[in-house]
């Protein structure tokens, strides 16, 4: 048997194009059963949480920036 | 896995039914781990193959959902395991991605929610299944020439500026200011112009909100964030045009990604 495709570098996708892209595209197909979460509520529960996430990680390197040109 | 099991859906797909598709050309979609470690597998519904793994819903249900999105980390594994087996299906055969966090109930469930939309999800799928998405992302160039000379100049050593400096400044750093807002002039219309010229080469092009300098992690200004949908066989000429528009804008910097699975035009509009 054949195996699957060469694994994409998936850890190379940046992670907000992915979101970008996961959160507010895709096809919604929602049944009064489905338990899918409404984009919207995502879209700023996921942002709130990266821009947390990346502030913090400014002020670790803040400082240690080199002045690239 | 102990508690209640929800299904989580990949992707929709009206090739094959059922359990054909796992041999399709051979490939084992089994072998895909899907989110949270689960195995991925085909289930038929209402004429559609939806690919699902299992998931327990006292981590994936409505309110374990909303509190772990919360959480980056877990966001973050869930988001790629969920793009992984997208991204090895999408070139397999035409299908439809799901949007992140679609988890039903039961088979039942999602059968009924395909039924009631199936007419619009096969129309959506002749117009997008199979082909790619590519992203492209314009930001302003740096302008070194007036970012350096923002400074005025003199006026450090002794304290004392000739006669005039004073207004020698106002006139430099307001020619300075015009500068600048032509150089974002140049950029603004530059990045219509690529979208223009890009959009004409593709099936659909769709807009999403530009990234903020945070999220982008560049600190240059980002001017556009697009999708285009285009058929695979038309890649490579596609990047060609990106790397010519590039090269012929250097008033921006240009980023190209892809290709995605077609996400960003498989909802509706």
């Amino acid at each position: 048997m054949d195996s699957l495709p060469a694994r994409v570098p998936d850890e190379r996708i940046a992670l907000v194009d992915l979101l970008d892209r996961l959160l507010a595209d895709g096809v919604m197909v929602t049944g009064e059963i489905t338990l899918s979460v409404a984009d919207v509520d995502l879209v700023t529960i996921s942002l709130r949480a990266l821009l947390a996430s990346v502030s913090s990680l400014d002020k670790s390197y803040s400082g240690a920036e080199p002045a690239t040109r | 896995m102990t508690g209640a099991c929800g299904l989580w859906a990949y992707a929709i797909t009206e090739h094959g039914g059922g359990d054909a598709l796992t041999e399709h050309g051979g490939w084992d979609l089994s072998r895909l781990t899907g989110v949270a470690g689960g195995t991925v597998r085909t289930v038929a519904a209402d004429g559609f193959t939806v690919l699902v793994s299992d998931v327990d819903l006292a981590e994936f249900g409505e309110a374990a959902l909303r509190r772990n999105l919360e959480n980056l980390t877990w966001l973050e594994e869930v988001a790629r395991a969920h793009h992984h087996v997208i991204d090895a299906a999408s070139g397999l055969f035409p299908l439809l991605p799901t949007r992140l966090a679609t988890v039903y109930s039961s088979h039942a469930a999602m059968t009924a929610a395909l039924a009631r939309r199936a007419e619009e999800l096969r129309a959506t799928l002749r117009r997008v299944g199979g082909r790619v998405e590519w992203g492209v992302k314009a930001y302003a160039a740096p302008q070194p020439d007036t970012r350096d000379s923002e400074q005025p100049a003199g006026g450090q050593a002794g304290g004392e500026t000739a006669p005039g400096a004073g207004l020698a400044y106002l006139k430099r750093r307001r020619a300075q200011l015009t500068a600048r807002e032509r150089s974002q002039h140049a950029a603004l219309a530059g990045a219509r112009a690529v979208h223009k010229e890009l959009s004409g080469r593709a099936a659909q092009a769709r807009l999403h909100p530009p990234q903020s300098a945070q999220l982008s992690g560049n600190q240059m200004p980002m001017l556009l964030n697009t999708a285009y949908l285009l058929d695979a066989s038309a890649s490579d000429g596609f990047a060609s045009a990106v790397a010519a528009a590039a090269t012929a804008h250097p008033e921006l910097r240009l980023e190209l990604t892809g290709p995605w699975p077609p996400y960003s035009f498989a909802g509706e509009d």
